[in-house]
């Protein structure tokens, strides 16, 4: 299980990146293979976020290779953006449009991008909002709604576009801890569909039952992949075994 | 003399009134539409277009409105016969062009009040530049830039008067007949004062109206 079987769909080869003098990506090489939930977990300024957005180029690399069902990402332009309409990205914020209905949230990307009628996409946007358990909030803006609600509502709006691939960059860090398992449901639900999924996030219990894979970075290195029985009773690397002795016991 | 500086040269205001608002009209069509390309050129991931932007707003918001004015009627025509225009023409692109770097920086500042995150969900959703800024950004920015853009707005209208240096008729330019004709510059002055009045307040009440109706919850 350590490696994914078939062709993988997400590829990243010496991957490194600095913000200024910080050096925060250093020789990352990772897969994901197809149908499969990997989970990327570590302290906090590990390179977990960072590494997430690289995946759509939402940060730019210096060196290294980022290759997504075999393409590598183009630099900018068209040739991007239709890359990224493939690839669905769930923020730690929402990133709700804020000027607009929750409804119009989902179904812009799919009018615009995909070209889907507008009634259509309105349909499947509302069979999507009821998906994810706020069909009646379809209408409601999104500063109406719980955080647990936005992030529902940005998830609905990610899958609207049919992607091959999830992001979920801290999904739950922003939430109040009543809302976090309604979302965390609506990601396990996805994760048994089939949905590749990356998955940044500090809910050991998610990486433990939904994850195929974890992926444990400290110091902008992966320091250990492993599946998560394996990963969460008997880690290799001292610093997991540290990382983890730390949150599992409180 | 007297009031009656004003009420006898009615028609004379009129025109000048006239003159003034369709330099307003133009003007301010122009540096808006001008002036939100400038703002996006600013802010797009292409560095010669930021370059263009950066470069234009320097240049021109920097040059006395009176000199661009000059130079425009005066300098153009040297350029050949498509530029020969009339004065009206040169006086509406010159505010125009020069109020465009002040919509340019005030549309820009509206654009960094929008939050980063909004225009990366745009973004991962596939939408080109264009249309996260013009879906996305623009529509929020919005809100935080009615009053900037509305000071520029009535800026630009008082800087109409700046036309009457190459005889457009105008407020200032009638103002001035009427000056020499009764030689009492103050009643003169203060009519012209209340005919600018006259187009300003509104614009102010507009925009305060505009800002209450673009509100919406973040």
């Amino acid at each position: 299980m350590d490696q994914p079987a078939g062709s993988p769909l997400v590829v990243l080869e010496g991957v490194n990146k600095s913000f200024g003098p910080l050096h925060v990506l250093k020789d990352i090489d990772l897969q994901v293979g197809r149908g499969e939930v990997l989970v990327v977990i570590g302290p906090s300024g590990s390179g977990k976020s960072t590494m997430c957005r690289c995946i759509n180029r939402l940060e730019t690399v210096d060196s290294g290779r980022v290759l997504v069902d075999g393409q590598e990402l183009p630099r900018e332009g068209k040739a991007l953006a239709r890359l990224r309409a493939d690839i669905g990205m769930v923020f730690q914020s929402f990133n709700l449009f804020a000027h607009m209905s929750v409804l119009d949230n989902v179904t812009l990307g799919p009018i615009k991008v995909r070209g889907v009628a507008k009634a259509e996409a309105r349909e499947r946007g509302r069979a999507l909002l009821t998906r994810v358990g706020i069909g009646d909030k379809a209408d409601a803006m999104p500063a109406q709604l719980s955080g647990g609600q936005q992030q529902r509502a940005a998830i609905a709006r990610a899958l609207a576009m049919q992607p091959k691939l999830m992001l979920f960059d801290e999904p739950t860090s922003a939430l109040d801890p009543e809302y976090i398992s309604e979302v965390l449901d609506v990601m396990r639900g996805l994760a048994e569909e089939g949905m590749t999924m990356v998955v940044v996030t500090h809910e050991m219990g998610f990486a433990r039952s939904a994850g195929n894979r974890v992926a444990f970075m400290d110091g902008g290195r992966i320091v250990e992949v492993a599946p998560p029985e394996q990963f969460f009773n008997a880690p290799e690397s001292p610093r997991a075994r540290d990382f983890l002795g730390k949150i599992l016991t409180h | 003399m007297g009031l009656s500086t004003i009420t006898d040269n009615l028609d004379v205001y009129v025109e000048g009134f006239v003159g003034t608002v369709t330099l307003t009209a133009l003007g301010a069509a122009g540096a808006l539409a001008l002036g939100t390309a400038l703002a996006a050129m600013r802010v797009s991931p292409v560095a010669t277009l930021r370059a263009g932007g950066l470069l234009y707003v320097e240049t021109l918001r920097n040059c006395p409105l009176p000199v661009l004015v000059v130079l425009m009627a005066f300098g153009l025509p040297k350029l050949g016969e498509t530029f020969l225009w009339s004065f009206f023409a040169y006086g509406a692109v010159a505010i125009a062009l020069y109020h465009a770097a002040f919509v340019c920086e005030a549309v820009r500042s509206g654009i960094g009040s929008v939050s980063t995150g909004q225009g990366e969900a745009a973004r991962s959703l596939g939408l080109p530049f264009g249309q996260v800024l013009r879906l996305v950004v623009l529509p929020q920015a919005f809100r935080t830039v009615i009053p900037p853009l509305g000071n520029v707005l009535i800026a630009l209208t008082k800087n109409t008067s700046v036309v009457a240096l190459i005889d457009v008729t105008d407020i200032t330019n009638n103002t001035e007949l009427i000056i020499n004709d009764t030689v009492d510059p103050i009643f003169a002055v203060l009519g012209s004062a209340c005919a600018y009045l006259l187009l300003t307040l509104p614009m102010g009440l507009l925009v305060g109206r505009l800002e209450k109706r673009a509100a919406f919850a973040r």
